[in-house]
């Protein structure tokens, strides 16, 4: 899927990030369905600075699951990456980051980085973990493979974290199964095992979704205190601003398989620059406004995955949409002046447009002149 | 557990009440009385009965009894081993029954143990290897497997294999049982258990492959993914684990289909089973005999789904606990 | 890609790939694409249709009367068809074998007798209502021959068997031909009063639940718990030998539809109850809706491709059931015929071996099986165009 847009737009991405457990680049993933092609990703691009906590929050649809899952390598089929780069590094001090997308889907290299190096936890505590073995035997899985064979000190290691994630009776929670546990729990254990080998990066997508609020905020508070703990990078995919707020360091924002805006979460709060980012924020019930007074919403819908939608995917429903460009033109990330790690992809701000960006680097590219035109189609 | 087998006792002990009713209406149902039959009999060895001969007869059988009476007659007999007279061999139905009855047994628990070790790998092999040819192949056959009548099947495999049926060879079939003739037997027995157990096969693949799809989609084949568990573990032991559980369910209906199955091709195969017996009792309208050999199906039947119960708590924990 | 040009308004909106774009067809028309491009389905579909339409026209295109008994082609080869400006059969020579004392026959085919389209032959009625004697094909007997005994040595046309003959030298042809009428509607029939029965249950089942559902899932156990081919057989024998062939058909489907329904009943009940638990149920006799109408508006459309789908998958294992009775000789008996009773005719190894044209009617019963496995499927994807 060669877009010169996007090329252009990977030209201008962000280079610096001189330590990040997790370089995306210009992610491609498309899923050939039998009703036609959804463009999960369409080149999505971030890193994932270590010992950080990044959260990446968009509706659903917008494809921040699926950048979660391509991590991993675990895209379901009939997803397909398509292109781009996933860029890995170890430790600080590693000098070639590994591309985890040059590695095979089920290699030996690629099973030997989930879950001893990046682990993930899912949405749905209730059917993450198996039925029909207990959740002591699930944890021990994981050491054995990764980190030590012994069964009995696998057992004993597997009581060691139900015990860190404030399991009240971790012995007798080893051996019981799934269905006796209540949801918090489940996802208690499912951070459990996802922790058991210390890795880099812990994916959690929506952890706490499902689970009711006094039990959320358990669970991020067990989050936060086990990353201060182990010093694992953490990728917190939600769609809850408050969440965002209470957990993160940074956030992305992801419209439509792409990032839209990325920045600290000082920032996203207080100076949010694209449409999407504010109309979201302005969509939270806060304490203190006036009653009466009407929350506001998004006007309109994610659009249907099987339609692509020319130009800035946000314009149907953006309020400051600009007619001649945002429906023609694909914004590229810019770098919000004054703010080194603030980026967003709106036509609003300055070096949107390919044009601009070819004529702010100085150079003039064949680019400038095709983009407008492919983002217009045939 | 013990409180989950003594529920399921009393359950099958109920189900077995009603099928004896059902059976008995079955006895009763064709026209013209047990004893009209034996009339018959009677008359054609020569001489006619006399009115009063007649009646005798008639207060022996109970035919004018009211049908209730006539039931507890004879389900109290059958309780006791009695299921009353065969008039086509002119023998209590208790004699013809058992040797006949344990050779079906085998034939379908063989037939059983037979699909299941088909059709689980098929099974697996097929959802994993989706819309690859021999997924194709797989499906094609599968498809023909349910859809060919296991008296069919029979022939064909016999006039592929220059077959002549039976279940021993010619001058094993009245020797005492030893080594040899048990060899002789498995050397038989293959030929009915593939014909008998097809249609199952076939059936069971199917169910596998869905189940097992199904539980691909699953989030902890996921998790188990994500752990860097090998991809064959991952099916293996996460997901085929949890998707033999419907299976299991389904011997319950794969079960039904072996014994009509083992009924039609014994007779094609000429098998010592219950089948060709059953079949020619009601040919003949040898009521009791047939009757008691269709209780004796579905006592198999019962038994059979008690086991599948049993096996399915075995498998999953959350069936255990209730 | 097809971007409108026009007013800002019309660019605003969502960009439509082309027509054929899956975000824009109704439920319907989903359906009605995904089972097209099941390849199988359609090719089941297709092959079912002419099966019927076959079964339809049976005596137009039999080109022997089904039951005409000829004692000189019993167990006949099929015909070999040459072509002699056209298709046409040999000559058939009949000798005495003396040794045996049996009539021999031999094929002649210095002369040869064409086939003849829409020739007139043996009268029959079309659909049962217009009486005629044309037939699609034929080889017409010599004139002279009609009634004559045929004379040692001289050739005759011979029959044209496409399939061979039967022990009586009946044309096998012919008779799957009529066969294919009791065979492929019995099943069709008996799956609808099955579907009427099971639906009607299912849905009171899973809807009222309580002592109504309580008692049909025990009803459905218990006939459950008895083997369908045994039960079925023990039933049949119970129907009285002397009855018209109408009615033993009528039984029959009635007999195969009493344990039909209860697979298709559980299914109903399954997805009625989770019908009976969704908001729009709710919200319906919230609004006042009475039991009648929640079930006919909202639970009955909803099942209804589910119903459609389940029925479907049930019609091949009637059919199987009902091919399986007539071989035992419990459905339908002479002069009727099924594949299964042609079947009979096959049963000892020894004939199988000597002619096994006799098998070919379990071809068919295969073929229209796997076909309508095909469709079930094909619709149960389509059912779901989603999944």
């Amino acid at each position: 899927m060669a877009d010169p847009v996007t090329n252009v737009e990977t030209s201008s991405a962000r280079q610096d990030g001189t330590d990040d457990v997790i370089q995306v680049k210009d992610l491609h993933v498309h899923f050939h369905t039998a009703l036609g092609v959804v463009r999960a990703l369409n080149g999505v691009s971030f890193n994932i600075p270590r010992g950080k906590v990044l959260g990446v929050v968009g509706e659903s649809g917008s494809g921040k699951s699926i950048t979660g899952l391509s991590i991993m390598q675990l895209v379901p089929p009939p997803g397909r990456m398509e292109s781009g780069e996933i860029l890995y590094k170890e430790k600080p001090d590693t000098a070639k980051p590994l591309n985890i997308l040059s590695l095979g889907r089920h290699s030996d290299e690629m099973r030997a980085i989930r879950g001893d190096d990046i682990s993930m936890i899912f949405q749905e505590p209730m059917t993450s973990l198996n039925p029909v073995f207990s959740v002591g035997h699930q944890i021990r899985e994981a050491i054995m493979l990764h980190q030590n064979p012994n069964e009995d000190e696998a057992r004993a290691q597997s009581v060691d974290i139900l015990q860190k994630v404030g399991m009240p009776n971790p012995q007798r929670i080893a051996r019981s199964y799934p269905h006796e546990l209540s949801g918090g729990m489940r996802q208690r254990a499912m951070i459990a095992m996802a922790l058991s080998c210390t890795p880099a990066l812990l994916v959690a997508d929506e952890p706490t979704t499902a689970l009711d609020v006094t039990t959320e905020a358990q669970i991020l508070e067990l989050m936060r205190d086990l990353q201060n703990d182990i010093g694992t990078s953490i990728m917190f995919i939600t769609h809850n601003m408050g969440v965002v707020a209470q957990m993160c360091d940074e956030v992305a924002v992801m419209y439509l398989g792409r990032i839209v805006e990325r920045a600290t979460v000082d920032d996203i709060f207080y100076d949010p620059k694209h449409p999407y980012t504010i109309s979201l924020l302005r969509s939270i019930p806060r304490l203190g406004t006036n009653r009466g007074q009407k929350l506001e919403t998004i006007k309109g819908g994610v659009p249907d995955p099987y339609t692509t939608v020319t130009g800035c995917p946000f314009h149907p429903r953006c309020p400051s949409f600009m007619p001649g460009l945002c429906d023609t033109v694909l914004p590229v990330e810019t770098i919000i002046e004054g703010k080194d790690h603030h980026t967003v992809r709106c036509h609003l701000y300055p070096g949107s447009t390919p044009e601009q960006v070819a004529d702010g680097d100085g150079r003039v590219t064949g680019t400038s002149g095709t983009a407008p035109n492919t983002g217009r189609a045939n | 557990m013990v409180n989950f087998i003594i529920r399921r006792l009393f359950a099958m002990v109920i189900t077995l009440f009603f099928i004896s009713i059902i059976s008995f209406i079955l006895i009763e149902l064709p026209p013209g009385s047990a004893l009209d039959a034996e009339i018959a009999r009677l008359q054609a060895l020569g001489g006619n009965l006399n009115l009063s001969q007649r009646e005798a007869l008639e207060e022996r059988y109970g035919v004018n009894d009211p049908i209730h009476a006539k039931y507890w007659k004879w389900i109290s007999n059958a309780v006791q081993g009695d299921f009353g007279n065969s008039f086509q061999y002119n023998m209590p139905v208790t004699q013809l029954i058992w040797g006949r009855l344990g050779f079906s047994i085998m034939l379908a628990g063989s037939s059983i143990l037979f699909a299941w070790l088909v059709s689980i790998p098929l099974g697996v092999y097929s959802a994993t290897h989706r819309y690859t040819i021999p997924d194709y192949v797989i499906t094609v056959l599968q498809f023909i497997g349910v859809a060919i009548p296991e008296f069919l099947l029979a022939l064909v495999l016999m006039v592929t294999f220059e077959s002549v049926g039976g279940l021993f060879s010619r001058d094993m079939e009245t020797a005492p049982w030893s080594f040899a003739k048990f060899v002789d037997l498995l050397e038989h027995l293959w030929l009915p258990v593939i014909v008998v157990s097809a249609g199952s096969t076939a059936w069971l693949t199917r169910v596998m492959r869905a189940n097992l799809l199904d539980v691909l989609n699953q989030q902890y084949v996921q998790t188990a993914r994500a752990k860097g568990l090998k991809e064959s573990k991952v099916i293996w032991k996460h997901a085929v684990r949890n998707a033999l559980h419907p299976l299991i369910m389904t011997i319950g209906g794969v079960l039904p289909a072996l014994i009509g199955g083992d009924v039609v091709a014994s007779i094609v195969l000429n098998l010592p089973t219950a089948g060709p017996v059953f079949i020619n009792a009601l040919r003949n309208q040898d009521m009791y005999l047939a009757i008691t050999f269709l209780m004796f199906f579905s006592l198999l039947l019962v038994i059979g789904n008690l086991i599948a119960d049993l096996l399915l708590a075995w498998v999953d924990p959350r069936i255990r606990l209730e | 890609m097809a971007v409108q040009a026009g007013s800002a308004d019309d660019t605003r909106a969502v960009a439509k790939k082309d027509k054929q774009d899956a975000g824009q067809m109704s439920q319907r028309q989903l359906m009605f694409r995904r089972f097209k491009q099941s390849k199988l389905a359609v090719f089941g579909l297709i092959v079912l249709f002419l099966m019927y339409l076959m079964a339809a026209f049976s005596s137009f295109l039999a080109p022997y009367d089904y039951d005409a008994i000829d004692s000189s082609s019993s167990y006949k080869a099929p015909t070999k068809v040459v072509w002699a400006g056209g298709p046409a059969v040999c000559g058939e020579v009949q000798t005495l074998d003396e040794v045996n004392l049996e009539w021999k026959y031999a094929n002649d085919c210095t002369k040869t007798y064409p086939i003849q389209f829409f020739n007139r032959s043996y009268p029959y009625k079309l659909f049962g209502l217009i009486p005629t004697n044309i037939h699609l094909f034929g080889v017409p007997q010599q004139p002279a021959d009609a009634n004559a005994v045929p004379t040692e040595g001289q050739a005759r046309p011979a029959k044209l068997y496409l399939l061979g003959g039967d022990k009586e030298g009946r044309d096998v042809f012919s008779r799957m031909l009529q066969g294919s009428r009791v065979s492929l509607t019995v099943g069709l029939v008996g799956v609808i009063f099955a579907t009427v029965l099971g639906s009607i249950l299912g849905t009171a089942s899973g809807y009222f639940g309580g002592a109504i559902d309580n008692v049909m899932q025990r009803v459905i156990e218990l006939i459950g718990s008895i083997p369908t081919i045994p039960l079925w057989a023990a039933l049949a024998a119970a129907l009285p030998g002397n009855i018209s062939v109408v009615r033993r058909y009528f039984f029959i489907t009635l007999i195969l539809s009493l344990i039909a329904w209860t697979g298709l009943a559980r299914q109903v009940r399954g997805k009625v109850l989770s019908y009976r638990t969704a908001d729009y149920t709710s919200a319906a006799r919230a609004a006042g809706g009475s039991h009648m109408r929640v079930i006919l508006t909202h639970m009955v459309p909803n099942a209804m491709s589910h119903i459609i789908v389940v029925a479907a998958l049930a019609v091949p294992a009637t059919i199987l059931a009902e091919t399986t009775l007539s071989f035992l000789g419990f459905g339908m008996q002479a002069p009727a015929v099924s594949w299964g009773t042609l079947l009979q005719d096959a049963q000892s190894i020894a004939v199988v071996t000597r002619y096994p044209w006799l098998l070919l009617p379990g071809v068919a019963v295969v073929l229209a099986l796997v076909c309508y496995q095909f469709l079930g499927d094909g619709l149960r994807d389509a059912a779901d165009p989603y999944g």
